[in-house]
């Protein structure tokens, strides 16, 4: 029964790295850069969620609904006053100007929400499930982690697959100048990347902070690491891969930590990764890049 | 008045300047070739007419509107369409969805099924393959379903930069047949090849660029027969 707790547990940190993984990928997808700020979100998001429920009394719902709009707004500024500037520049002139969103969200929240641990209050109110005659118990907020990152995977998927901004989005990935003369407005596109990413990071902070509930201004940090390699893993640009590569990661991470050791856990995720981009440098999913002449 | 007027425009790529100053009109209804070496600037033109590339100076009115300044992706609406150079279709989507991808700034849905299916007649092979993905077509294929993807828009004018670049000569008088029945059908067609010798054969008047200037321009029939366009150009 314990090898199914474990593998249970993977799966659902796992599906909160593929909700954050999204994020990477979509981004990279679209406008071929890595947000590294994208971890930030989440713990923005994290404390929209702890603040509006602890000091303003609001309900789960309502928090988490404030936080996707906050982290939705917040990803489309970001893009507008960080990265759109540098569309035409250097992508490590872009790596570098990530790197500084992200110590600057760091710290911004440093000085608004001080560098104390808040101590997140689970959002998820789910009875646990308690099978085989209570020898196995799966908690709500599994339960809901799980669900989220399935309700997304599909919903996304449809998204890109069946609507005029979806296809646009694909297109642009694909080949921005060709998307511009079918009149795709780019700029837009790469915006609503931003929007959705950024808002999928916030249900992802909350899941997560629900399962380990510190939060500091430094929370989203790893599991934005995490995520990141996650998305390396299923191959970047995939959203597929996204999930696939999230949840090997979560397991990976959970079953390292449960019979190697509680230290090394990170070192094995990281391990693995060097492994499979040694093997297969697109990643698992991840498609070829024709260097176009 | 013309459909389609350049005046006097500028590019540069940094401190190069490709295109030194170009004037030229497209008459609605007319097949207007602009031939010319490699580098001479002819992508250029076309680019920066549908506004992927921004001129340093000039005017491009289209239909008397100065489209110059417009962001590109608001040009296909206004009636303009390009087929750019090494085809550029979307690999990895449909045949279907690319053509969807060419009604993108088109509203009503009854109306683009009907250019679909219109589509599909000019192209049946297009409709063969609707389901299958871009980039496991033949270079023709594709070449094709770049052309149909414009015309997607119900363009008024379509842009076609080298279309039968790296086809065989069977399908390189495929494509030139396909050029014919686009503007029998009434689009205005501005061509730019390197294959001068076909392009001029269905031209009505041509312009000839040379380093990024228009050295030469006129009825396409007589450049036809014209001795240093024969000996520069057409390999005679």
């Amino acid at each position: 029964m314990n090898f199914l707790t474990y593998l249970i547990n993977g799966i659902s940190l796992g599906s909160v790295y593929a909700i954050i993984a999204l994020g990477y990928t979509m981004v990279y997808g679209i406008a071929k850069m890595l947000n590294f700020a994208h971890g930030d979100v989440i713990m923005i998001g994290c404390y929209v969620v702890f603040l509006a429920m602890s000091r303003s009394g609001l309900p789960a719902l309502p928090s988490v609904a404030l936080a996707v709009v906050a982290c939705t707004l917040l990803g489309i500024t970001v893009e507008k006053i960080a990265y759109k500037p540098l569309r035409r520049a250097t992508p490590l002139a872009v790596l570098i100007t990530a790197i500084g969103v992200s110590y600057f969200l760091q710290n911004m929240a440093l000085l608004l929400f001080g560098a104390d641990t808040k101590s997140f209050s689970p959002v998820v109110n789910v009875p646990a499930l308690k099978l085989a005659d209570g020898a196995l118990t799966i908690s709500g907020t599994t339960i809901v982690t799980v669900a989220a990152c399935i309700v997304i995977m599909i919903g996304l998927s449809l998204f890109v697959k069946r609507t005029k901004a979806g296809q646009a989005m694909l297109a642009v990935s694909e080949d921005k100048d060709a998307a511009q003369l079918m009149g795709v407005n780019v700029n837009a596109t790469i915006s609503l990347t931003f929007a959705i990413g950024s808002g999928l990071a916030a249900i992802a902070g909350v899941l997560f902070c629900s399962a380990y509930p510190t939060l500091t201004p430094y929370t989203g940090s790893m599991p934005g690491i995490k995520a990141f390699t996650a998305a390396v893993f299923g191959g970047i640009g995939s959203i597929p891969g996204a999930l696939i590569g999230g949840i090997l990661l979560g397991v990976i991470e959970i079953f390292g930590r449960a019979y190697i050791s509680s230290q090394l856990s990170d070192a094995i995720v990281f391990a693995v990764l060097i492994v499979v981009l040694l093997v297969k440098p697109t990643g698992l999913l991840g498609r070829q890049v024709h260097e176009k002449v | 008045m013309a459909m389609l007027e350049i005046k006097d425009i500028e590019v540069y790529y940094g401190v190069i300047q490709a295109i030194k100053g170009i004037s030229f009109t497209v008459n609605e209804g007319e097949v207007i070739a602009l031939i010319g070496a490699n580098g001479a600037g002819k992508t250029t033109t076309l680019q920066t007419i549908t506004g992927m590339i921004a001129p340093a100076a000039g005017e491009i009115l289209f239909e008397g509107t100065d489209i110059a300044k417009i962001p590109g992706h608001k040009i296909v609406s206004m009636g303009m369409a390009h087929v750019p150079e090494g085809r550029r279709v979307f690999a990895e989507l449909s045949v279907y969805e690319n053509l969807k991808l060419g009604a993108y700034t088109r509203k009503d849905k009854n109306e683009v099924a009907e250019t679909l299916e219109r589509v599909y007649r000019s192209f049946p092979r297009l409709k063969e393959r609707k389901n299958q993905l871009a980039g496991t077509l033949s270079g023709g294929e594709q070449q094709m379903l770049a052309m149909g993807r414009a015309l997607m828009s119900k363009p008024k004018i379509v842009l076609m930069d080298e279309p039968s670049m790296g086809l065989s000569p069977i399908l390189v008088e495929e494509i030139f047949n396909i050029i014919r029945e686009i503007s029998a059908g009434g689009t205005t067609v501005l061509l730019v090849e390197q294959n001068a010798k076909k392009a001029l054969a269905i031209a009505d008047r041509a312009y000839v660029l040379e380093t990024g200037k228009i050295v030469l321009s006129g009825d396409a029939k007589e450049m036809l027969n014209n001795d240093s366009i024969k000996k520069a150009y057409l390999g005679e």
